[in-house]
C-alpha cells in the first residue's frame, strides 16, 4: 500500500533519511520504529508530499501524493495534535478540512461522534487537553474514510487511559481493513499495537519484519541456573552447545530452554538450586539493536558532562 | 470554488480579521468625522478620506499577513497542503478571499466617511459629482484589495506574523519618503514605488489638501493597474517559492 524505494532526505550536511526502502502491507497496522531523531517525522511528512525528498520517492497504491485526486479521502494523517488555530472551534477546523475536498459537512459530525467530542464540538480547540487535541486529529485524519491512516507518536504524552483508547481505536481501524502506519519510539508500545514493524535509526532500515519475529530476535531469553556443582553444570551445558555467562553463584544460560537444562543436570546428576527462565526487557534488546544507530548518544553524554563541571 | 470557501471558512472562525475590519472602519470613519468638526475650510473628499486612505490600508495589510502567517504559526499551512497538495490553487484562494473581504471594507469605509461627512457637513457641496469624486470614493476598495494580495503575498514568504507586519508597515508608513532624500536618483525612484503610484490613482495629483499627493507620471488608470501588477508579480513569486519549499 505504502512503498517506499531509496527515499533520501538532506537538510544541509545532515542526513535525516538515507536510502530508506519499505512497504507497508493494506489492512494491517504497521509499526515504525525508532528512537527520536532517527527520521520517521522526516519520512512521514514525505510521504504526504509536504517535503520534498532529496533522492527516492515513496507512492500510496502506486501513487504520489502529489497526483492523488482529494487525498483526504485516500489518506488520512495525524502528525500533530498541536496543529489547529488555538481560536478556531473543532467543528471549524474539521468543516474547512472537509470542504476542501469535498467531503459532506454532515461527515464532520459523525467524526466528533466517533472520537468523542461532539460536546465540545463548537469550543475553541486552543482550550483543549492533549488527550482532546489528540482525538480532535484523530477525527480529522478519519475526515474522509481513508484507506490509508498515518500516525506520528500517537500516543506521547498521553495518560494511560488515552494510551489504551489510541491502543484499541487502531486495532479497530485495522479490523474495518485499513491500512494503519504508526510510528512509536517504544517497542514495548509497537508490541501490543503493530503486527508488522519497520525499524529504523539515523534515517536507515534496520529491519523489516513481523512484530514477532523481531521481538523474539530482540529478547534472547536466557534461563538463570544456580548449583553446588556450578563447574560441573557449566561443562556438561557447554557440551550441549549452549551460549553460558558466569555471574555471582550462578550461570545465565542462552540457547537452550529451561526443559531442556533440567534433563542435562539430571542426566550428569547436578542438584540444582534455581531454575529460573528470564525474559528480557524489549527496551534493553530494542537499544541493543538501534543502539549503534542512537544520534547525538555520545553528544548528549559528553554534553551532560561539561554541564556537571561547569556547575561545579 | 470549494476552495474560495474553505479560505472563508477559515478566515472568519478566528477573531483576528473581525477586529482588523473593525479597527479599520473605526479609523476611516472616526477620522472623516474628527476632520468635518475640526476643519475650517469646506470639506472636501481627500480630507473625508484621510482616514481610511493613510491608516485603513495599514490595518488592511496586517488582516491580510496575519491570514497567512497564522497558518505557518499553527502549522494548519501542513494541514492545507495536505487537503491541496499542488499548494498554488490554496494561496491563490486565499489572496482572492483576504482581497474580497478588504474591497468590501474598503468601501463601506469610503461611504460610511463620506456620508458622516456629508451629515455634519451638509452646507460644503460635499457628494459624488464628478467621476473624479466617485473614483476617489469607490477606488478606496480596490486599493484596499490590491494591498491585501500584496500582504498575503509578503506573508507567504516571510511566513511569521512579526516580521511580515513590522516589514509592511515600516515600508508602507517610512520607506517610500525616505527613498526621496536619496540625491539625484531618489526622486526618480519614488515615482514608481508602489504605494505612491497607488496614491496617484486614489488622490490625483492635484494638490487640495493633507499631504502632497502623488508625483508618479502614470494616468489613475495606469497607476491602478501598475499597483496591480506588482502586488500579483510579489504573488506569483511567493507561489513559486511556497510550492518548492518543504511545508
Amino acid at each position: 500500500m505504502i512503498e517506499a524505494t531509496g527515499l533520501t532526505k538532506r537538510y544541509g550536511n545532515t542526513l535525516a533519511v538515507n536510502n530508506l526502502s519499505f512497504s507497508v502491507a493494506a489492512g494491517q497496522v504497521t509499526g515504525f520504529l525508532g528512537p527520536n531523531g532517527a527520521g520517521k517525522s522526516t519520512t512521514m511528512r514525505m510521504i504526504l508530499g509536504l517535503d520534498t525528498p532529496t533522492g527516492g520517492q515513496v507512492t500510496i497504491g502506486g501513487k504520489k501524493y502529489h497526483d492523488l485526486k482529494e487525498p483526504l479521502r485516500t489518506v488520512g494523517a495525524l502528525l500533530d495534535a498541536k496543529w489547529v488555530h488555538p481560536n478556531r472551534s473543532a467543528r471549524a477546523h474539521l468543516l474547512w478540512m472537509a470542504k476542501s475536498n469535498r467531503i459532506p459537512a454532515t461527515r464532520v459530525d459523525e467524526v466528533l461522534a466517533t472520537v468523542g467530542l461532539t460536546s465540545v464540538a463548537n469550543k475553541r480547540a486552543g482550550g483543549f487537553s492533549l488527550g482532546m487535541s489528540q482525538r480532535l486529529g484523530i477525527a480529522a485524519a478519519l475526515l474522509g474514510d481513508p484507506e490509508v491512516l498515518l500516525f506520528d507518536e500517537p500516543v506521547n504524552g498521553l495518560d494511560p487511559e488515552g494510551i489504551l483508547w489510541i491502543r484499541k481505536f487502531m486495532h479497530r481501524l485495522a479490523d474495518d481493513g485499513r491500512t494503519v502506519f504508526v510510528s512509536s519510539h517504544l517497542l514495548s508500545e509497537m508490541a501490543l499495537t503493530a503486527s508488522n514493524l519497520v525499524v529504523i535509526g539515523r534515517g536507515q532500515l534496520i529491519s523489516q519484519s513481523s512484530t514477532e519475529d523481531f521481538v523474539a530476535r530482540a529478547a534472547e531469553n536466557t534461563v538463570k541456573v544456580r548449583s553446588p556443582q556450578l563447574a560441573e553444570l557449566r561443562d556438561a551445558l557447554q557440551r550441549a552447545s549452549a551460549g553460558v555467562v558466569e555471574e555471582a553463584n550462578a550461570l545465565v544460560v542462552s540457547g537452550v530452554d529451561s526443559d531442556k537444562i533440567g534433563e542435562i543436570a539430571a542426566a550428569n546428576r547436578i542438584v540444582l538450586h534455581e531454575l529460573s527462565p528470564q525474559t528480557g526487557s524489549l527496551e534493553q534488546a530494542f537499544m541493543q539493536i538501534t543502539g549503534d544507530s542512537v544520534e547525538y548518544h555520545t553528544g548528549l553524554d559528553a554534553e551532560a558532562q561539561h554541564v556537571l563541571e561547569s556547575a561545579k | 470554488m470549494n476552495l474560495l470557501a474553505v479560505e472563508r471558512i477559515k478566515l472568519f472562525s478566528t477573531r483576528s480579521p473581525w477586529w482588523c475590519a473593525l479597527i479599520t472602519l473605526a479609523l476611516a470613519i472616526g477620522f472623516a468625522a474628527i476632520i468635518a468638526s475640526a476643519t475650517t475650510s469646506p470639506l472636501t473628499i481627500s480630507a473625508t478620506l484621510y482616514g481610511g486612505t493613510q491608516f485603513g490600508i495599514a490595518v488592511v495589510m496586517v488582516l491580510a499577513a496575519l491570514a497567512v502567517t497564522t497558518e505557518y504559526r499553527f502549522n494548519t499551512i501542513r494541514t492545507t497542503f495536505q487537503a491541496v497538495p499542488h499548494r498554488s490553487p490554496a494561496l491563490v484562494a486565499k489572496a482572492l478571499v483576504v482581497a474580497l473581504v478588504a474591497l468590501a471594507i474598503g468601501e463601506i469605509a469610503a461611504f460610511g466617511a463620506l456620508a458622516l461627512g456629508m451629515l455634519m457637513r451638509p452646507n460644503d457641496g460635499l457628494g459624488l459629482h464628478t467621476a473624479q469624486d466617485w473614483m476617489n470614493v469607490a477606488g478606496l476598495g480596490p486599493v484596499f484589495a490590491i494591498s491585501a494580495v500584496l500582504a498575503v503575498a509578503l506573508g507567504i514568504l516571510i511566513r511569521h506574523s512579526a516580521g511580515a507586519i513590522a516589514l509592511l508597515l515600516i515600508y508602507y508608513l517610512a520607506v517610500e519618503d525616505l527613498v526621496r532624500i536619496i540625491p539625484k536618483v531618489g526622486a526618480h525612484i519614488h515615482e514608481w514605488l508602489p504605494f505612491n503610484v497607488a496614491n496617484k490613482f486614489l488622490r490625483g495629483s492635484a494638490v487640495v489638501d493633507g499631504p502632497s499627493p502623488s508625483d508618479s507620471p502614470l494616468s489613475p488608470g495606469w497607476a491602478l493597474a501598475y499597483f496591480a501588477g506588482i502586488s500579483i508579480v510579489f504573488l506569483l513569486v511567493a507561489l513559486g517559492v511556497a510550492k518548492k519549499r518543504d511545508a
